[in-house]
């Protein structure tokens, strides 16, 4: 990325090709299937890509809708009390937030945390909202200790049982396969979840029904 | 025959082809087919089975005519494979019945095989593909599919109709004849019009029906139909490649199998393969004969399970219309 200012202070965003940069380098750049996250000291900056194999109309659409989405969702959950970055800019295709400072869940992972991500995946799901990517390298414990959720690329408003169920599977298959005490950890997130959703158990249930089904990977 | 070389028959039956063939690993031997064309409108489950039990007599009777005319002869035979489901289950009863009177006449090992599996297995033996991310697109199904752990996992799934039965289904509405999936794409190839149309991704699932009906609304409120197939295949096909590119990302596999009859649409060969070239991995799907259900893939997938050591006892071989791929054990993988 092109450094436009050296300049303190937070962000500049260059007019002619919207690029933003800071006063400090590019530390890193993460690159999923549909958006390139390129990590500042201070903030981190979501681009959605362009896919060269749909239409435009359709690709301008969807990165759109995805990206207000997205933020919109990262708002309301922080509404309700739910840790996410804050946003500082928004375009089409480009969300600007500020950088969570802190180590990755799947680092420090102990059963009094995954209680507390019970909690807060219980508050999302009351809220109306499915996280879709429920893993421990999308939470941060924050410097100040606040369990922070990130990367609502995949998320979505519903409130189906099912939808739940699965969110909660997806977390639950990242702790089997990348964390050792599983029962514990999940126990503990039950403990967590239970007590903030009216339906917590109709969606534990539907989770074993779920993985029965051996479907997610 | 040549001795050492494992030759099994495999007969397929789920919908309205009707197929069998001969094959070793090396090639197909033999092959016949019967396929059941509708006089109007979709396929009827009764008619179909119908017609299965009154040509399948004759179908083997050519497979085995020609598989004796390569020297090859019914005694050389080391294991019968059905295709077990999912499908509509009078036809699939019909060819089990004769799978089973096959393997207790000749001695020989019975084997059922899911029609899906069926097709990625032919798809990765005729591409030369060892661990891709599959999609699998036809008139009865929509799945992305990945290998892990002894499992075809289904990554992610239609949550109404299959994308082959949402053009049908459009098709039939706009006067077109079964199948309409290829008159859609004709159709649709000299619009240059966009009409916008729901395009619904949700978690690692899409959804078809909303989109056919949104279609039908379209056209009905007077937009040229070369511009609402051309929009419909586009939608459809974004969100299909939507959630393989995820498949592909989330699994960090390289290679991705095309298979089912939707397949043969020139349009999403096109948008699966500049996915993949940008993300440098390989895209390939089979020739258009293993594409489309045919008894070839039953019969490798049949060669495959007897190499691996699975046979299916005559008490375990009831069709089963539900089968899902993550049922069933994948040995030969890792």
């Amino acid at each position: 990325m092109d450094r436009l200012n050296e300049c303190d202070g937070p962000i500049y965003m260059n007019p002619s090709d919207g690029k933003y940069s800071t006063s400090r380098d590019i530390l890193f750049v993460a690159r999923g299937a549909e958006a390139v996250v390129e990590i500042f000291s201070d903030i981190a900056v979501k681009t959605r890509i362009p896919k060269r194999y749909r239409l435009k109309e359709i690709d301008t659409r969807m990165r759109k809708n995805r990206t207000f989405t997205e933020a919109r969702i990262m708002s309301e959950a922080r509404r309700i009390g739910i840790p996410t970055p804050i946003i500082k800019d928004l375009s089409d295709y480009v969300i600007v937030m500020n950088r969570v400072h802190g180590r990755l869940l799947k680092d420090c992972i102990t059963t009094e945390l995954c209680e507390r991500v019970g909690a807060l995946v219980g508050l999302l799901h009351k809220g109306g909202m499915i996280h879709g990517d429920l893993t421990t390298s999308n939470m941060i414990l924050s410097e100040d200790g606040r369990i922070y959720m990130i990367d609502f690329g995949l998320s979505f408003f519903d409130t189906e049982i099912e939808s739940r169920g699965v969110d909660v599977h997806v977390l639950f298959q990242t702790l089997k396969s990348t964390h050792d005490g599983y029962e514990d950890l999940t126990e503990a997130f039950k403990k967590g979840y239970r007590p903030i959703l009216d339906c917590a158990d109709d969606v534990l249930n539907r989770e074993r029904e779920i993985e029965k089904r051996g479907r997610y990977l | 025959m040549k001795s050492g070389e494992k030759l099994v028959l495999g007969i397929e039956g789920t919908a309205w082809n009707l197929s069998a063939a001969v094959v070793s690993m090396k090639g197909v031997i033999a092959e016949a087919e019967s396929t059941y064309t509708p006089p109007s409108g979709g396929i009827h489950p009764r008619e179909a089975a119908q017609h299965h039990s009154a040509n399948i007599g004759e179908v083997l009777d050519r497979v085995f005519n020609t598989a004796s005319s390569e020297g090859v002869l019914p005694e050389d035979l080391s294991a019968v494979a059905f295709s077990q489901g999912p499908g509509l289950g009078p036809c699939l009863r019909t060819v089990a019945t004769s799978a089973r009177a096959l393997s207790l006449t000749l001695g020989i090992p019975l084997i059922g095989v899911n029609h899906c599996v069926a097709h990625i297995e032919v798809g990765r033996w005729n591409c030369g593909m060892r661990d891709p991310v599959v999609l699998y697109v036809s008139g009865a199904n929509s799945q992305v599919i990945a290998y892990r752990r002894g499992r075809y996992r289904v990554f992610g799934e239609t949550l109404d109709i299959s994308i082959g039965n949402a053009l049908d289904k459009f098709a039939r509405y706009v006067g077109l004849q079964h199948p309409g999936g290829p008159k859609v794409e004709k159709l649709a190839e000299p619009a240059e019009e966009y009409v916008p149309l729901p395009y619904v991704v949700k978690g690692m699932d899409f959804s078809f029906s909303g989109l056919a009906t949104a279609a039908r609304d379209a056209f009905d409120a007077g937009a040229p139909l070369g511009n609402v197939c051309r929009s419909f295949q586009e939608t459809a096909f974004s969100m299909l490649v939507e959630v393989g590119e995820r498949a592909l990302a989330h699994c960090g596999k390289s290679e991705m199998l095309l298979v089912g009859g939707v397949a043969a649409n020139r349009r999403l060969n096109e948008m699966l393969s500049l996915m993949c070239e940008d993300r440098g991995a390989r895209f390939d799907t089979p020739e258009d004969r293993f594409v489309r259900d045919n008894g070839a893939m039953i019969a490798i997938t049949g060669l495959i399970m007897l190499e691996n050591g699975i046979t299916t006892p005559v008490e375990a071989s009831a069709v089963n219309p539900n089968y899902r791929t993550d049922e069933v054990e994948v040995t030969w993988i890792d």
